[in-house]
């Protein structure tokens, strides 16, 4: 009973995202008709134009979104080691900039990133745009692969030590791979913010070679003649991150959302 | 000493980083907000100094109430409803049922999705003449609204899709917190003869209070900073009527060809402070709750 309930009850909140899929399959001819639940004449039209394209964007997407991990990972997971294991004096103030970090509006971050970039003329590169996403994603995964780094015994480090392993020894052979699962969730979600990034994009990428495909949506649906079945299209391909996500690190999800928010 | 060093060392980047992509942005844009740029000088440099007249312009504008109204609405009336909402799936699945961890993790797909493509699939269920919703509501004999281009519906319109995207978070939140409540408190409560409704207001409510505050104030947080989902369906209008500080400083500074970027700056300083003033709540409370 409880469980016929909740299906109805998913399948209400996920509605949204069937009649996304539904609209990327309506013929154009359609569009304008009564909206129908099912699609009655599916198309592949709008997926055709994706492939013919959007294809570059989501290259894009993918460097920026991949290069966005890898700098945040490389900022956050030896300062995380730092913060959970070597305590440094100051540690506090530091968390604390972070948690502050974590709650500047977007709109302001782009509007000073522009600035620098514009003075020093880095406007549309891509890689501009990575370091401009690390800023959502990096103190959330310093803040979460502390809280992971914290949980490795202390007992395990002093025998290391014992052994002549020095800290950077240390970092690499014990407690980076006894965390690992905490570098999956940072990498996870910094991958997911700087896919799913439109304001940076729209603020520093909007004239570049190398165009993400936040960008890429936006502009069909500025388009006059508006093509939602292109435009849904896009958005199913959009999607694909999030949902394998899901699927395959559902866990991951859920620790990285509550160690973002309420300890237990 | 030396291991204190070697502290330092770990942190030395990270360090770096903030003062490079933080600090600095968020100088440049108080920079920016106490100066008289134009576009010319924002290539080349040389802007005069004009004090406050930036924040001046933008409080005298008429927008700037509207702008400030709306954003607090956006944010009261979204917050209530994300809470309640994802309370209620929250206290439905914590009960556990067969598929309940799959059904829970389904429900997270709104939250994950890029914001521009919720946004977008929004605003065509909410469009005027071909949306779904529309189509219902003539269906049952009501009368069609025009969501995104009618200044008294398009605030509704945005709100509406961001409750939608902000209730998979409070459930994933509310909902460890209700596992952290001792299994015997509902014991005992349910020997004293308490139905459902009364175990609710009188056992579960209280003592999920800090995890409510929390996500309330997390929620406050990230709401005031909600940019994509309003500029993505309504551009702030019609009219400036869905438009609130952050799409306003958007606006300003990068939504025509005429860019005003002291006054946007500044729109986004006040922005900062409201919300900085709301991050500092949160973390009092967080701290105070891990004392306890």
């Amino acid at each position: 009973m409880r469980t016929a309930v909740g299906v109805l009850l998913t399948a209400l909140m996920l509605f949204p995202v069937y009649w996304m899929i539904n609209v990327s399959l309506t013929p154009m001819s359609d569009m304008r008709k009564a909206p129908s639940l099912f699609p009655v004449n599916p198309t592949t039209e709008g997926y055709e134009r994706v492939l013919r394209e959007q294809l570059p964007y989501l290259g894009t997407s993918l460097l920026v979104a991949l290069g966005t991990v890898v700098l945040t990972l490389v900022l956050a997971a030896p300062a995380a080691y730092s913060l959970a294991k070597l305590r440094p004096a100051g540690r506090q103030t530091l968390s604390f900039l972070l948690l502050v970090a974590q709650m500047i509006p977007g709109i302001i971050m782009a509007l000073g990133f522009y600035g620098i970039y514009v003075k020093l003329g880095i406007t549309n590169t891509w890689w501009g745009l990575v370091l401009a996403d690390s800023t959502i994603a990096v103190p959330f995964a310093v803040l979460v692969l502390t809280s992971f780094m914290a949980s490795v015994p202390d007992e395990v480090l002093q025998a290391a030590k014992i052994d002549g392993a020095g800290p950077w020894r240390s970092f690499v052979s014990i407690v980076l791979p006894a965390s690992r699962n905490g570098v999956v969730t940072a990498a996870l979600f910094s991958f997911l913010w700087a896919w799913s990034d439109f304001l940076f994009a729209a603020t520093l990428d909007s004239g570049g070679r190398l165009q993400p495909v936040t960008l890429g949506i936006y502009r069909y649906i500025g388009n006059n003649n508006q093509e939602w079945n292109s435009i849904m299209a896009t958005a199913v391909v959009a999607s694909v991150p999030a949902t394998v996500l899901i699927v395959v690190a559902q866990r991951f999800v859920a620790a990285g959302v509550t160690s973002g928010a309420v300890k237990d | 000493m030396r291991s204190r060093l070697a502290a330092w060392a770990f942190l030395l980047p990270l360090v770096a980083y903030l003062a490079v992509c933080y600090a600095y942005p968020l100088f440049t844009n108080v920079d920016l907000s106490i100066r008289g740029y134009t576009v010319r000088s924002f290539v080349h440099g040389g802007a005069p100094l004009v004090g406050f007249a930036n924040y001046a312009t933008v409080f005298g504008d008429p927008t700037f109430r509207t702008a400030l109204v709306n954003t607090v609405l956006f944010t009261l009336v979204s917050l209530f409803f994300q809470y309640t909402i994802g309370l209620a799936a929250a206290l439905f699945f914590a009960r556990g049922f067969r598929l309940s961890a799959t059904l829970r993790a389904l429900f997270l797909v709104p939250w994950l999705l890029p914001l521009i493509v919720s946004a977008s699939t929004w605003a065509w269920l909410l469009n005027s003449e071909s949306g779904l919703v529309n189509a219902v509501l003539e269906g049952v004999g009501l009368t069609q609204v025009n969501w995104l281009t009618s200044p008294q519906w398009s605030l509704v319109a945005v709100t509406i899709a961001n409750i939608w995207i902000g209730i998979p978070f409070n459930l994933v939140v509310l909902y460890s917190g209700l596992q952290n409540i001792p299994r015997e408190v509902y014991e005992a409560s349910a020997l004293d003869g308490a139905n459902g409704w009364q175990t609710f207001w009188r056992v579960t409510f209280p003592l999920l209070r800090p995890v409510s505050a929390i996500t309330l104030l997390l929620g406050l947080v990230y709401t005031l900073k909600v940019f994509d989902v309003i500029w993505i369906m309504t551009k702030g209008g019609p009219s400036g009527s869905s438009t609130t500080l952050a799409t306003w400083s958007y606006e300003l500074g990068f939504g025509n060809m005429l860019p005003r970027f002291g006054p946007s700056a500044a729109v986004g300083n006040v922005l900062i402070l409201i919300a900085v003033v709301a991050g500092l709540l949160y973390i009092r409370m967080q701290r105070r709750q891990e004392l306890s």
